[in-house]
This record gives C-alpha cells, structure tokens and sequence, in this order.
C-alpha cells in the first residue's frame, strides 16, 4: 500500500502518457473522421492531466477551454456539415509514403533522444525558481502572467498580431462577394 | 481526525456523495417548481396528483424513466449515441467539486473542529468551471450527431455555434468580475466581496447581466432555447433519446443551470455573505446559516430562470447570433476596459 502512496505520481504519468498516445494513434488509425477527433479530444484531455501532474494548474485550464471547448467543437461541427461518415473504401496511396514516414520517425527518434540526454547531463532545475518573481513566490497564474506580460511582452505582441493577421485573412476569404447570391 | 485515512478519503467521500444527491434532488425538483410556476403564471393548477400538492411527482416520473424502454435508432453510431449522455451529465456534476457553498461551519456544533461545506478550493476555480462545462457540448452535439436523424443534426449543429459563440462574452464578463477580485479561487471571490463591503455586482452590474445572458444561452433555455426548439426541431437534439438515456440530458441541462446560477452567486451576489456583509447594523441577519443563504439566492436565480420562460418569446438563430457577436461581446470588452481602469484608479490590483 504504501509502495502505491509513493508511486502514485509515477503511475498517473504513465496512465495519462498511454492515454495521450494511445489517443494519438487513434487519430491516424479510425476511419470514421468523428471516431479520430474524438481521440484527439482524448489526448488534449490527457495532455491536461499531465499539465496537472506538473503543477502548471493555469495551463491545464486552458489547454481543456479552447483546444477541447473550443477548437474541437469547430472540428466536429465542420465534419457534421460535411457529413463524411466513413471515408469510403478506395486505394490508398501509403505505400509510397513509407521513406518519408522513416525518415521522419528517425528524425524524430534522433531529436528526443538528444534532448533526454541532454536533459540527463543538465542538473535538474528548481520548479519553484519558476514561480519567484522579484523575491516573492506567486501562484501559477500569478508567475505566467508575469513572465509572459514583463518578460516576453514583445514576442507575445509580435504573436497576437501574426493571430489577428491570419484571422482577417480568414475573413477575407470567407466574405461572400457582394450581389451573390446568398450574401450577408 | 488522527488517522489520515479519515481526512483524506473518507471526508471528502461523504462531501461527494452529499453534494451528488443534493444536486441530483434538486435537479428533479426543480422540475417539479418549472411545473408549478409556469402553470400558475398561466393560470392553470400544475401536477397535483402524486402525493400531497404533487410533491412525489418528480419521484413518480424518475421511476417512470427507470422502467421505459430504451430505444436505439437502427442506423445510429451506437458507441457514440450511448456515451453522449453521459458527456453531457459528467462535466455538469463534475463542477460542483470546486462550488463553496459556505463558510466553515461545525454543523450546529455536530463535529469538534470546523470543516469546510465545500469539496475543494483550488487556485484556477472559476477557469476550472469555465473548462469542464464547455466539455458539456459534446453531449449535445454528438448525440444529434450519432441519432441519425436532421432534426436531431440541426439542433447539434445549432447547440455547438451557440455554445461557442456565447462562451466569449462570457469569459470576459467573468474577467471583469475577477479583476476586482483579484484571484481566480471560488472561495477568494467571496472573501475579496466580504474585504470590500460590498457585493461585486454593483460595480459589475453589466458584467453580471452579461454572465446570466450568456448563461441562459450555455443552458439552452428560453429565450435562447433554439437548440430544442419544439416547434421546428421537435425536441432538437435529443428527439431520439428515450428512458434513461433522455433523463440524462434533462438532468444535465437543470445541473447546468444550478451550476450557472450558483458561479453568479459566487461573482457578483457574495456567496454565502449577508447582504453588506460588514455593517454592523445589519448583524442581526447573521443568525441565519451561511448556506441558506447561498441557497436562497442560487434560489432567486433559478426562478429568474423559470419566469424567462414564462415570459419571453423565442429568438431567432440569426437573431441570437447578432446580440451574441454584435451586442453581447462588444458590450463585454468595453465594461472589461471600465472595469480595469477603475480597479487601477482604485489601486485594487499590484
């Protein structure tokens, strides 16, 4: 029992790490497009546990407000309209895709492993240093806020304008031309 | 409380079971009051028949839905159709976690030290609630989806641009509100009301108005109750559901509406606070309980709900659209910017 007590941050993590993966092979196996975005709401969620696992409480809200309040709403209500609900059988073109899938999936191999080794040489950081801010210690969302309105003010500026620069664009496109029919 | 067994699993076991069947109580019941209300606000009598004034009839119809038969469209996405209910109901309840519904009490002197009412108060409360109730759409629009019926699809499809659209102004009515907080902790909003001697919706008067708007609109009641409209979509999403699976979805939309009406009482209406908590003239108010009046005032809002319906008539879609983008958020960011202006005027935030 008390092995469990010890452990039970460890078996959280690899409970929700199964579920984030699993959810993520899900995506790319279903073949109903409702059944894949239902697994990529099974990851974000898991996604969020870990970010509680990891203290970053504000993170966790977010990530479950707008990817699965928010994002994945927009998903399923496009596939609703267009009304897929199996994608019919018909050839598929993989095969060809296979050097490019080892390719990256080494790539990718490569990338994690250099930066678990580097992170295994680096000593292990303070969490807490994170959250102090001119000597006091501040809540989660106190220590973000700070960080993300003081310290990198300019990139989170230089960011939001690059999202109102998409979301016109969308606009933009979206706009019905003006006499057609069905404007407005 | 020596054994850490008791405080860490037993207390909070006893606090989930009494908060579920409160709320699963109230939600049968506030049925019953619906009834009531509006028949008397249309001159009629109501359900009188089980038990004295009709006060088993919500017992009555849960029994009802127990032993209905449960019906599945032959060509429905079964997985997808059975779990929607349940997506819908799980987030509704789920909420009630991080609700205060009063200050530390004894009981009347029935336990040694106090305990707080409440489940859990963690720091991100009010995004924790904003969070898991937007989880509730899939309920709604997955199980219009999985019935395999257009009327079912519509009032999906409706539900999801609804819910989406009013989730906005509704996150920066509660942004105002928690700048004169100060802190996103359920249980801070009502301390940072009972510092400043006054209940926040006085000073966020439009912030509420907006909240209960927006909330009315997330629980799919009238006015803005497009996604079940029943004269054009039948019963909307739910036109396929029968027996428990539909007493799901009922359950869920009043749990939504006891979790709407209880964020406002935390806002902007004091929580658990007598009204001007800190004049001492009115102190005599103390001798009622923390909880009623919390009670009383998630109360007042739940017949705010019910007499709505009795009184207004439905929107139209591209009606609710417009106030939801052109009124409500607009509104919502100007009030964000007062707001913000006097609480640093007020020198409230650091």
């Amino acid at each position: 029992m008390s092995w469990f007590i010890v452990h039970f941050a460890q078996i959280v993590f690899y409970f929700l790490a199964a579920c984030t993966v699993a959810g993520a092979i899900g995506v790319v196996g279903f073949r109903s497009p409702v059944n894949a975005a239902l697994s990529l709401l099974g990851t974000f969620m898991a996604v969020a546990g870990l970010f509680v696992l990891m203290h970053a409480e504000f993170l966790a809200a977010v990530q479950i407000l707008v990817y699965a309040g928010g994002v994945m709403v927009l998903f399923l209500f496009v596939i609703m309209l267009v009304r897929v609900r199996t994608i019919p059988e018909e050839p598929q073109y993989l095969r060809s895709l296979a050097p490019a899938a080892l390719g990256v999936g080494g790539l990718l191999a490569v990338l994690v492993g250099a930066g678990l080794w580097a992170a295994a040489q680096a000593p292990l950081a303070n969490p807490a240093a994170l959250r102090q801010v001119q000597g006091l210690t501040l809540g989660n969302t106190e220590a973000v806020g700070w960080s993300l309105y003081r310290d990198y003010l300019l990139p989170f500026e230089i960011v939001s304008i690059v999202l109102l620069v998409a979301m016109i664009g969308a606009i933009v496109m979206g706009r019905k031309e003006p006499g057609k029919e069905g404007g407005a | 409380m020596g054994n850490p067994w008791i405080a860490f699993l037993v207390v909070p076991l006893v606090k989930i079971v009494v908060i579920l069947l409160v709320v699963i109580l109230m939600a049968a019941y506030l049925s019953y009051f619906e009834r009531k209300i509006l028949a008397y606000m249309q001159i009629r009598i109501g359900p009188n028949r089980v038990g004295p004034r009709g006060w088993l009839q919500p017992i009555a119809d849960a029994l009802k839905l127990f032993v209905k038969e449960d019906i599945i469209p032959s060509r429905a996405e079964k997985f997808v159709y059975i779990v929607a209910p349940a997506l819908i109901t799980a987030p509704a309840l789920v909420v009630f976690s991080v609700i205060p519904f009063g200050a530390d009490t004894t009981f009347f002197g029935l336990l040694k030290q106090p305990i707080p009412p409440y489940l859990t108060d963690i720091n991100i409360g009010i995004l924790f609630i904003l969070g898991v109730s937007s989880v509730g759409v899939y309920g709604v629009i997955l199980g219009g989806w999985a019935s395999n019926n257009k009327f079912s699809l519509m009032g999906g499809l409706r539900s999801a641009a609804q819910l989406v659209s009013y989730e906005v102004p509704m996150g920066f009515s509660v942004i105002a509100v928690l700048l004169m907080a100060g802190s996103l902790s359920m249980v801070k909003f009502v301390e940072a009301q009972k510092q400043a001697g006054v209940w926040f919706i006085f000073p966020g008067i439009v912030a509420f108005f907006i909240y209960f708007v927006c909330g009315i609109a997330e629980t799919n009641r009238n006015p803005f109750d497009l996604p079940e409209a029943e004269s054009e979509l039948v019963a909307g999403f739910h036109t396929e559901y029968s027996g428990m699976k539909w007493a799901f979805y009922f359950l869920a939309e009043y749990a939504n509406m006891v979790v709407i009406s209880s964020v406002a009482t935390v806002l902007v209406l004091g929580g658990w606070l007598r009204p001007f908590p800190n004049v001492a003239a009115l102190a005599f108010l103390d001798v009622i309980p923390p909880f009623i009046w919390f009670a009383a005032k998630v109360g007042f809002f739940l017949f705010c709900y019910i007499w709505f319906r009795g009184t207004f008539p439905r929107y139209r879609f591209d009606q609710l659209m417009a106030l939801g983008w052109k009124v409500l958020l607009p509104v919502s960011l100007a009030n964000l910017l007062v707001v913000a202006l006097g609480v640093l005027l007020m020198g409230g935030a650091r």
